[in-house]
């Protein structure tokens, strides 16, 4: 049970974690014209490592928690999200899994359509919104930032998961031969 | 139902009913007032958070410090060159208005001298810039900027509103050469506006100085007094400037007992040494060419 409860509890950290740290240091961070988006990558790591519910999940709650910092649209973000994080819990679970390229592919497709997805969406809401910024001046070297983040905040949550789901230890024997 | 069926539609359901959630909530929040249920959450949500960010923004402070540090390092060079490049387009425009204004002030004061009573009647005026200076004090000519093709002609008198500058001494197609005033072949008949002293005005001894030579004992000279051109007519000759463009002020006059005439100098109204414009004089009686 007490394994059970452990890895939401570890995913909704990670997800409270990268959402109060995007708000507060990476959103204030432009490199190139771009901006990184911690949540997503750290999304990625989870999605990809634990599967498209845990990935819905995360992703919901991320938006939440970053719309209600922002004082955004509440809805916005967590739609966004969770269709990402299903997506990716989705690559994971079937073709991605166990593949070295798997976070960077996912990382990179992700920050595409996520931009691509928040550009239909605040142009859908009446936000004055501009496509070549958002698609060409800030989305290059979004995807490239988010690539950097990929290594280390994909290690770090594989690391925090495999804490939380040791496998069972053997219990008997068998002599072969 | 098998396993792996039920996790499929579980694994829907549970992504079906978080996209339908977010776009309840868009939804709701799109069109309730400011006032309102969510609004009041989210500002909730955003006071429990505040702390958090509060304590992340602490921690981070003097990454961010180091971070804005280097990053301000490395466009620091880059910044300086474009504030270099722009202190000297505005410096150039700074320049170019100043010359402006002070061509229309130039522009102003001749367009009053030519519309006003002083300017002599029976001549046209070609306003001018001074395209060309003399190079050295031995040198007393200045180029302008129009020539032949503007109806100009030799001997034609140069004026700015300031007074007497010249005559012309070459002419091109579209230039000329003026002779100043204070070159020494130039002589110019002149008198005394207040006494009606009449004389010559030619070069004085020191540089933009003049004389008033010529002038009979018999006739008074005071310092302070304006001296004018003054026109003459000996049969068909006639004198090339006109009456009453003002050439300068008596600045001192002697006599002495062996001199036939006044000794005066002459302080030029038309400071040579700063032309940028002037008009030439084109006698009328040609025609218009």
């Amino acid at each position: 049970m007490t394994g059970r409860l452990l890895e939401p509890a570890k995913a909704a950290l990670l997800v409270f974690v990268a959402s109060v740290l995007q708000v507060t240091i990476f959103s204030d961070v432009h490199i190139l014209g771009g901006t990184p988006d911690l949540v997503l990558v750290t999304l990625t790591a989870i999605a990809l490592l634990r599967g498209s519910i845990y990935g819905a999940c995360c992703g919901f709650a991320a938006g939440f928690l970053v719309d209600t910092a922002n004082l955004e649209t509440l809805g916005v973000t967590s739609l966004l999200l969770t269709l990402a994080g299903y997506w990716i819990g989705r690559y994971g679970e079937t073709t991605g899994r166990d593949r070295a390229h798997a976070p960077f592919v996912s990382v990179a497709v992700a920050t595409i359509l996520v931009q691509f997805g928040a550009l239909i969406l605040h142009y859908m809401l009446g936000d004055a919104v501009s496509a070549r910024i958002v698609l060409l001046d800030a989305l290059p070297p979004k995807v490239g930032l988010n690539l950097l983040l990929t290594l280390p905040v994909y290690a770090v949550v594989r690391r925090l998961f495999a804490f939380a789901s040791q496998p069972a230890a053997a219990t008997e024997v068998r002599l072969l031969g | 139902m098998s396993s792996r069926s039920a996790t499929a539609l579980r694994r829907r359901i549970v992504a079906g009913v978080l996209v339908l959630l977010s776009i309840v909530l868009i939804t709701i929040y799109f069109r309730e007032p400011s006032g309102g249920g969510l609004h009041s959450v989210q500002s909730a949500g955003a006071t429990v958070l505040r702390p958090f960010e509060v304590g992340a923004q602490r921690i981070a402070r003097p990454f961010q410090d180091a971070y804005g540090y280097l990053a301000g390092l490395i466009h620091a060079k880059s910044q300086n060159e474009e504030l270099r490049r722009q202190i000297d387009q505005l410096s150039q425009r700074q320049i170019q208005n100043s010359t402006a204004l002070r061509d229309i002030g130039f522009l102003k004061r001749e367009l009053h001298y030519v519309s006003s009573p002083e300017f002599p009647k029976d001549y046209r005026p070609v306003t001018t810039d001074v395209i060309s200076r003399p190079p050295d004090e031995f040198q007393q000519q200045i180029v302008v900027e129009a020539g032949a093709a503007e109806g100009i002609r030799r001997d034609d008198p140069v004026v700015t509103p300031d007074g007497l500058v010249g005559k012309v001494t070459e002419v091109a197609h579209n230039s000329a050469q003026v002779t100043l005033l204070t070159d020494p072949s130039i002589s110019v008949s002149a008198l005394d506006f207040q006494t009606g002293a009449l004389g010559m005005t030619g070069h004085g001894q020191g540089p933009d100085t003049l004389t008033l030579d010529r002038v009979l004992k018999s006739q008074t000279l005071n310092v302070g007094d304006l001296v004018e051109t003054q026109s003459f007519r000996f049969g068909k000759l006639t004198g090339i400037y006109p009456e009453g463009i003002v050439v300068g002020t008596i600045t001192g006059a002697s006599q002495r007992d062996v001199d036939l005439y006044w000794q005066a100098q002459i302080r030029p109204r038309v400071d040579f040494s700063s032309l940028r414009s002037v008009i030439v004089l084109v006698p009328k009686s040609r025609g218009g060419s």
